[in-house]
């Protein structure tokens, strides 16, 4: 048994500690809204917080995941209302959506080490993949974000 | 859309229109948009089925309005353009609507009464549209109908709008939801459609309403699928395309936790377990023997190098105009290239993956497929079940660019669930994603161009060789050696050149092709636009004056041109290092022009600095998705144009993940602008792919003012750059 904090709750979950944290997320808890991209860290689509720092879930083994505060898009907030998620609504950021948890996952580990980043910061952290190429759309909306969160 | 907005945004919907027409002939950068705020949850179940007054809407009680979408939303934003089309002319208080997926077991049980449920060809908007405004139409007068006889008055006396039938005489109104029931009931005829003057949601910013479920992980792709008492199936493929399976030792994992069964396909195994997890470890621990068959030495490179050799040889004759041949030898100055691209995969974000659920007499499909009528027919073909008894229940698409249209992973899917006894969700790894062939087709491309003493271009031949992707898919289509396909941009070039011959070869290999965002078009700009700069040079003239020259006849890509060099400042003194390039392509019925600076610096890096984009599309139904779909494009083509590659060793796709083949991320991305030049009329070009075309050739253009050498094979990366 391994026992995780999930979105604030506790929960205790029988797999191979080996399994990706991803799998036993969107497997055993049903939490989908974190996605499966590559496998191998490279795209960004899994991307959810331990202990507030953004981690790519395809290749964290549940085992490291024991003890430490998972969050994932769907407890960013209960109702939209994370700064991120309402500037990603605004700057109509979405094309299919498939990477955008991650992005935005990846994006409120970012503001929560720097309020107002720069674009390069922007650049050097916010690696993820997205193919339908919204990455104007994010930069605008990671921006509008800053500004909602410092007033 | 509410009538606040036309009220307090301070311009009438009407006024918008016309504004952005008539200035649409120098251009207009829509950077806009103007909010509406749903009264409904445009994706839950309602409650209230409502009414049905035709196949595409229905009208609830509470004034709901349900407009069904036959398209696939699979980033494009068709979720709000399609229903878009049907509100306007329904008269809709836009807030009121919400969307569905339109039935393809319905459609096929009711004779195609969704028409065409393919998501291709940038055909969502371009080819449904006369359509989806009839629904509208047809159902708006029933309405205005059914309250006229309720009112015992003249039809002509009553209106639509915003959701209300109004008496005009009396002032008297009632709301759609409490005459919808009557309105099913009656008949009417010969409804006539707007034309664009008198559009009022139809080209108005709109919010794309799926946006909201996919900030939250709540948007369900089919991935997110969850059943009860569902299992998971991963497969492994032959390595090599065309190789079969010749056995494998279920018993090695047999005992392992969760795992179930295995199912032996041809060239193919999946394993099943109770978590994708347990099907994929214990799948990849699974001794399997492969029979790779005679391809298993095959060489990407020793393909290019068969392709080009090819082109020494004579094709079919496409086109023949005056007498180029004789031309060239009487030329004062002829230039020759070869262009060559690659096999590309589409490497779409949601590795590929579909959910079956067979039980006695019928099957439940849940996949993103970019065509759900074909899937259910695939699915009824393989089960040897009536269509009728198959359902499809089509997701969001995480990705398509083409490949969702292809049919063979829900048909492995259909396969593995007949031989399981309960629901199984069977998804491919990235690397079986990548690895199993519908690859954008590899070509090689020669050209040859002659000149008289005037620098006048009088000859031109070209001559494709490429890898059909109608002859295996759709053999008719294919006349007289000729997948129409493959000679896109090629054989309708625009330039008006009198003396001229275009041929084409098919030649394939193992690997196999599919439809990448923009097709043939994709590779052939890259090679025909590039060598349009060749020709340029060699007249001695400017890319654009020559283009100019060569386009006379097309003042709408004239039109488009002019609104390019003043919007990208065509001509302007860069710094060292720094160059614009130009290319202009017209496919799917709109013309995309583009200008891409780039900058090579001392030391030989690349960087895109900004890409401009002008587009005619003739008209726009939403300009914000609008903008977002040409965009998405060119960041599409720069990867493919920067990075796309696949290479083969020993018949096996070597990029098979995203650290080898490698995509634009945000760090490398330039500016992009986009302006639109609108011919409007009765011109409805589509978006999704024109964007994507000229920006291999705009950006390779560019590099050779830079570095003085032609790119002349894609990728870009394969270059050593150096300022000249």
């Amino acid at each position: 048994m391994i026992r995780l904090n999930i979105n604030g709750q506790d929960r205790e979950i029988d797999v191979d500690p080996s399994t990706p944290l991803l799998w036993v997320l969107r497997d055993n808890l049903n939490l989908t809204g974190t996605k499966y991209g590559c496998g191998i860290s490279q795209c960004g689509a899994c991307t959810v917080h331990l202990n507030g720092q953004a981690v790519r879930s395809c290749v964290t083994p549940v085992s490291q995941a024991a003890n430490f505060e998972v969050v994932t898009i769907e407890g960013l907030s209960e109702d939209r209302s994370h700064p991120l998620q309402q500037a990603w609504i605004e700057e109509e950021v979405p094309q299919c959506g498939y990477c955008q948890s991650g992005q935005i996952m990846a994006a409120a580990a970012l503001l929560k080490q720097s309020s107002n980043p720069a674009d390069a910061e922007i650049d050097r952290v916010m690696t993820n993949i997205c193919r339908c190429g919204t990455y104007p759309q994010i930069r605008a909306a990671i921006h509008k974000a800053a500004l909602k969160v410092s007033g | 859309m509410s009538s606040d907005v036309s009220g307090s945004s301070g311009i009438t919907r009407r006024q918008f229109i016309k504004t952005s027409i008539a200035t649409a002939a120098g251009g207009m950068l829509l950077s806009f948009h103007i909010p509406a705020f749903s009264k409904v949850a445009p994706f839950e179940p309602h409650a209230d089925g409502g009414t049905e007054l035709n196949a595409w809407l229905t009208i609830g009680a509470d004034d709901t309005i349900t407009i069904r979408v036959a398209q696939a939303e699979m980033g494009q934003g068709v979720f709000t353009s399609l229903p878009m089309i049907v509100a306007e002319e329904l008269e809709a208080d836009w807030r009121t609507v919400r969307v569905e997926y339109a039935d393809a077991n319905r459609s096929v049980r009711e004779d195609r009464v969704y028409k065409r449920m393919l998501t291709a060809g940038s055909g969502a908007v371009r080819l449904s549209r006369p359509y989806l405004q009839q629904a509208g139409a047809e159902a708006r007068e029933r309405l205005i109908k059914a309250a006229a006889e309720q009112w015992n008055v003249a039809p002509a006396e009553c209106y639509a709008d915003y959701g209300r039938i109004y008496h005009k005489p009396t002032r008297r109104s009632v709301n759609y939801g409490a005459i919808a029931a009557a309105a099913a009931a009656v008949s009417v005829a010969n409804v006539e459609i707007k034309t664009p003057e008198a559009f009022n949601l139809i080209g108005l910013p709109t919010p794309r309403l799926d946006v909201p479920a996919k900030v939250d992980g709540t948007a369900i792709f089919s991935m997110d699928i969850r059943l009860p008492g569902m299992v998971y199936a991963t497969v492994m493929h032959c390595p090599v395309l065309g190789g079969s399976l010749r056995g494998f030792r279920f018993n090695a994992i047999r005992n392992r936790p969760g795992v179930l069964q295995a199912v032996r396909m041809d060239r193919a195994v999946a394993v099943v377990a109770d978590t994708f997890w347990r099907a994929k470890t214990a799948a990849d621990d699974m001794p399997i023997e492969w029979d790779i068959g005679p391809e298993g030495k095959s060489y990407s490179d020793t393909m290019r190098r068969d392709f080009v050799a090819e082109l020494g040889n004579d094709g079919v004759v496409v086109v023949h105009e005056g007498d180029p041949v004789a031309l060239m030898d009487d030329a004062e100055t002829t230039i020759e290239s070869d262009y060559t691209a690659p096999y590309i995969a589409h490497a779409c974000m949601e590795p590929l993956n579909c959910t079956v659920h067979v039980q006695d007499g019928r099957i439940d499909i849940w996949a993103g497929v970019q065509d759900p009528e074909a899937a259910l027919l695939a699915a009824a073909e393989v089960s040897g079940l009536a269509p009728a008894n198959v359902y499809v229940h089509n997701c969001f698409l995480g990705g398509g660019f083409g490949r969702r249209a292809n049919m063979d992973f829900i048909r492995e899917a259909v396969m593995i669930a007949m031989e399981v006894d309960r629901p199984v969700q069977m998804i491919w790894t990235r690397e079986e994603d990548m690895r199993q062939g519908a690859y954008r087709p590899m070509t090689a491309i020669r050209f040859k161009a002659g000149f008289n003493l005037d620098k006048q271009l009088i000859a031109y031949t070209n001559h494709s060789v490429t890898h059909s992707i109608l002859e295996g898919i759709n053999p008719d289509a294919v006349k007289n050696g000729i997948d129409p396909l493959s000679v896109e941009g090629l054989s309708n070039l625009p330039y008006a050149i009198p003396n001229r011959k275009i041929s084409h070869t098919m030649k394939s290999t193992h690997l196999t092709t599919w439809f990448w965002r923009s097709v043939g078009s994709s590779q052939n700009a890259f090679a025909m636009e590039c060598f349009v700069d060749e020709m340029a040079t060699a007249s001695g003239m400017d890319p654009l004056a020559f283009r100019r020259k060569h386009l006379a006849h097309r003042p709408d890509l004239l039109n488009v041109l002019d609104v390019l060099e003043s919007k990208a400042n065509w001509g302007k003194s860069m710094s060292r290092g720094s160059a614009q390039g130009l290319a202009i392509h017209e496919c799917c019925g709109t013309i995309c022009a583009q200008v891409a600076e780039v900058t090579v610096s001392e030391t030989g890096e690349l960087s895109i600095d900004r890409i401009v984009s002008v587009v005619d599309c003739g008209n726009l139904v939403n300009p914000t998705t609008a903008i977002r779909q040409v965009e998405g494009g060119v960041v599409f083509g720069l990867t493919a144009a920067l990075y796309g590659k696949l290479t083969v060793e020993n018949g096996q796709i070597l990029e098979t993940n995203f650290d080898t083949n490698r995509m634009v991320t945000m760090d490398e991305m330039p500016t992009l602008e986009t302006h639109f030049a609108l011919a409007g009329g009765n011109k409805w070009g589509g978006l999704g792919e024109p964007g994507t075309p000229p920006v291999a050739p705009a950006l390779c253009n560019a590099l050779f003012r830079i570095t003085g050498r032609r790119i002349r094979s894609l990728p870009i990366k394969d270059y050593y750059l150096r300022r000249a």
